[in-house]
């Protein structure tokens, strides 16, 4: 990003010391990551130290150091999930993808999370690839449902 | 006549067009746990069907009805008829329905799960209302009225149905009159500890400082819970029209909603249904000509659970990492940015404006003394019916868990309440009504209200362990007992469930979680420890078998059970050893295979091949050494 782009992204806000976290999040949501640049960016226009910005996004899960694949997969394992077989999802994809959560493949194609809950408790386990959510997973149909991301 | 009111008249018979309309009204579901269903491909089969045959009708997307098993749910309206409710609905099904529904002379009505509205024996056959199918008979629907009825999108249906009428009645009475009522209410608050609402607001109220906050907590951390969710999805207006209700009481001129990121459906709803407030007047200053000035703001909330805590929330806001601090002086004194704040759940605000508009009187004839009005429950887990529902107060744990939950598949062992800060309860509380004080009582708490169900097939250590490792995960490291107490907590729990778990652990367990328990700073390391506690309470002797024994009887921990191929069963179909990543299963077309030990990972695969493909039988089977020798000797 140019710093002209980050500036845009600085205008809509007054820079005061709440604005932090919303920052953080157009800007990962601009860059899917947060970059060393972004934090040095958003160091001088809040005119706070980059160890204070690389602590506070360090306490959130949201925020990723490392830029994304092309799709991020979400293992829910969120009580019902577990429950139902959660886990055993989340240890088929480290298998398949060969990597573990919060990495992403060597070509980029997959990262892998996992989140506390998506809210779709009823419909057990629950992955989501990309905005897709997928109910009721089984390990079986994880390969299938892989094969439709590029 | 002002504007407002106006613009209400013009709801209203907005309203009762679309409720006399000549053409089909079609509703359909589509709050987040609806598309997780489908529901998202059904409304543009829907779409689509009514574009290729040029049908007449209107399509209205709706929040959560509750019933989440029946999701996919699809209601069709013809002109003068009670409104059918479909349930499952696929896209296919769903062109089905559409074509015959609008253009049929016989309306598929029997394939419909139940009715709205009036009676029309001649048309619903002998298809039920919908509110009497046993999921939906025992509830009673305060803050969920309008989830599933209303285009939450459409500022012009909550007014309709008596919007903003609460605010308006506020208005009139004057901000100590507000608290007195809620008070007369006996309202508590709904994120989990209980504590009286009216109370929090008077501190606030009578706090020094003309600067004053008001938050809504929408942070719903809890695994397991989703009532905030659906109730931001399906009714937004209702939690905002609470948050002008409880701002007005306390004198607050500026409120945050601190929504979670993970909700984008909510996060988009809300931001529409703000602008459509500051369009009617109902934001900003001098609302609705009495005076009184309020903004709102969203901010989203970066994944941190312990950011439900009130002063983690605050430090969130400020923009710094969500640690707690130490109270008090509690945020209605000393909040945001040193000023009084006061934190009100989802729940508690979209309660209000019902109390508001209907008395307190009115209120308190749901629940128990001491626990007046209703409760919304996620209700999942091992469970035949899962879904939202509300309850009044004081309802019995078999009642929710058989009655509205139709039971579990298998034998029902345990409930968790209150999710990871709440305790796991046994088959002996089941009679126990759900309230504040008796779930205290037994070592849990009601939390922000969810219901996991359990049956035998789950095991109690394992789920301990879960908890525990989440609530350790999401310590935000301030305090020692919580930081380094949990950690070692799940470190025994892990011994255990691998069956390496030494007798004297169980002790360790207890003396360590009743420290962490006693010394921690904030609520989430003083609750932490419960489903610790309570599982050792109430089902010991399942410890003392991954203890002893090294024996899971729910054959859940990976490490104590073993997977093998049933030689009578076996069909010899080669299913398995195609699935197999390990190579662990080998054998012959026709013959029984054999399934190494040594290579097996215990991935699963196989067992749900085997269960699940037509051709295979039940072939594979999970087992403890223990529980196979127990089966051959019975």
């Amino acid at each position: 990003m140019t710093t002209s782009e980050y500036q845009e992204v600085f205008s809509g806000f007054r820079g005061t010391p709440g604005d932090l976290i919303p920052i953080l999040q157009s800007l990962q949501q601009k860059q899917g990551y947060i970059s060393q640049e972004a934090v040095r960016e958003i160091s001088r226009f809040l005119k706070v130290t980059e160890n204070h910005i690389f602590g506070v996004a360090s306490f959130y899960s949201q925020f990723r150091f490392t830029p994304p694949g092309r799709h991020s997969i979400k293992v829910c394992l969120g009580t019902a999930c577990h429950v139902r077989g959660g886990q055993i999802l989340l240890q088929t994809l480290e298998r398949e993808l060969a990597i573990t959560t919060g990495q992403t493949t060597p070509d980029r194609r997959f990262d892998l999370q996992r989140v506390a809950c998506l809210g779709c408790c009823a419909l057990a386990p629950v992955v989501a690839v990309d905005n897709d959510i997928y109910s009721r997973v089984t390990v079986v149909r994880l390969t299938k449902m892989l094969s439709e991301y590029e | 006549m002002n504007s407002f009111q106006e613009r209400k008249q013009a709801a209203l018979q907005k309203w009762a067009e679309l409720q006399q309309s000549e053409a089909a009204v079609i509703y359909v579901g589509t709050a987040s746990c609806g598309r997780a269903a489908g529901a998202q491909a059904v409304l543009e089969a829907i779409r689509e069907t009514v574009r290729e045959h040029d049908l007449k009708a209107r399509i209205i997307e709706v929040g959560c009805i509750g019933p989440c098993y029946l999701e996919p749910l699809v209601d069709i309206r013809l002109p003068g008829r009670p409104r059918m409710s479909h349930a499952n609905v696929t896209p296919e099904r769903a062109r089905y329905l559409v074509k015959a529904y609008l253009t049929g002379d016989k309306p598929p009505v029997r394939m419909a799960v139940g009715y709205h509205g009036d009676d029309d024996p001649g048309f619903t056959e002998n298809k039920p209302p919908f509110f009497d199918l046993p999921m939906l008979k025992p509830q009673v629907r305060v803050v969920l009225r309008n989830c599933g009825f209303i285009d939450p999108e459409d500022i012009d249906h909550y007014l309709a149905n008596e919007g903003y009428e609460g605010i308006l009645r506020a208005f009139a009475m004057g901000p100590e009159s507000v608290i007195a009522e809620v008070r007369e209410a006996g309202l508590r608050g709904r994120g989990g500890a209980g504590f009286p609402t009216y109370k929090k607001w008077e501190i606030c109220r009578s706090a020094p400082g003309s600067t004053k906050y008001l938050i809504c907590n929408a942070d719903e951390g809890d695994p397991g819970a989703f009532m905030n969710r659906s109730l931001l999805e399906g009714d937004p207006h209702a939690v905002l029209e609470g948050m002008l209700i409880a701002a007005y009481a306390i004198g607050a001129a500026h409120g945050y909603i601190y929504i979670r990121a993970e909700y984008p459906l909510a996060v988009a709803r809300l931001h529409k249904a703000l602008g459509q407030m500051r369009a009617c007047g109902l934001l900003g200053r001098n609302i609705l000509g009495s005076g009184f000035d309020f903004d709102i703001t969203i901010k989203e909330g970066a994944g941190a659970f312990v950011c439900g805590e009130e002063t983690a929330l605050i430090a969130s806001l400020e923009g710094n990492r969500g640690m707690p601090r130490s109270r008090p002086p509690f945020p209605a004194v000393a909040g945001l940015h040193q000023s009084p704040t006061i934190i009100n759940n989802v729940e508690t605000l979209g309660t209000l404006p019902a109390i508001l508009r209907k008395g307190a009187a009115w209120y308190r004839q749901f629940g128990v003394p001491g626990n007046y009005g209703t409760k919304t429950f996620s209700l999942v887990g091992k469970i035949r019916r899962t879904g939202l529902i509300e309850v009044p107060l004081g309802t019995p744990l078999r009642k929710i868990i058989f009655d509205i939950g139709g039971g579990t598949l298998k034998k029902f062992k345990a409930v968790q309440t209150g999710g990871p800060s709440g305790g796991c309860l046994s088959e002996e509380f089941l009679d126990m009504p759900v309230d504040y004080e008796s779930l205290g009582a037994a070592g849990s708490i009601m939390g922000s209200g969810g219901l996991i169900v359990m049956d035998e097939d789950t095991c109690v250590v394992d789920v301990a362990h879960y908890f525990l490792d989440f609530t350790q995960k999401e310590s935000c490291g301030k305090c020692s007992p919580c930081r380094i107490g949990t950690r070692h907590m799940v470190e025994i729990l892990e011994r255990i469930t691998s069956g390496r778990g030494e007798p004297e652990d169980l002790a360790r367990l207890q003396n360590l979680g009743e420290t962490v328990k006693r010394t921690s700073l904030c609520g989430l390391g003083q609750t932490a420890p419960n489903p610790v506690l309570t599982t050792l309470r109430y089902f010991r002797p399942e410890y003392l078998l991954h203890v002893a024994d090294k024996y899971c009887p729910a054959t859940v921990c990976r490490d104590l059970l073993e997977y093998r191929v049933i030689p009578e069963k076996c069909t010899g179909c080669r299913l398995c050893i195609r699935a197999c990543p390990t190579g662990a299963i080998t054998g012959l077309k026709g013959e029984v295979h054999y399934l190494d030990p040594a290579k097996c990972i215990k991935c699963r695969s196989c067992y749900e091949i085997c269960r699940f493909d037509a051709i295979a039988g039940d072939g594979i089977l999970i087992r403890s050494g223990r529980r196979i020798a127990d089966e051959q000797r019975a």
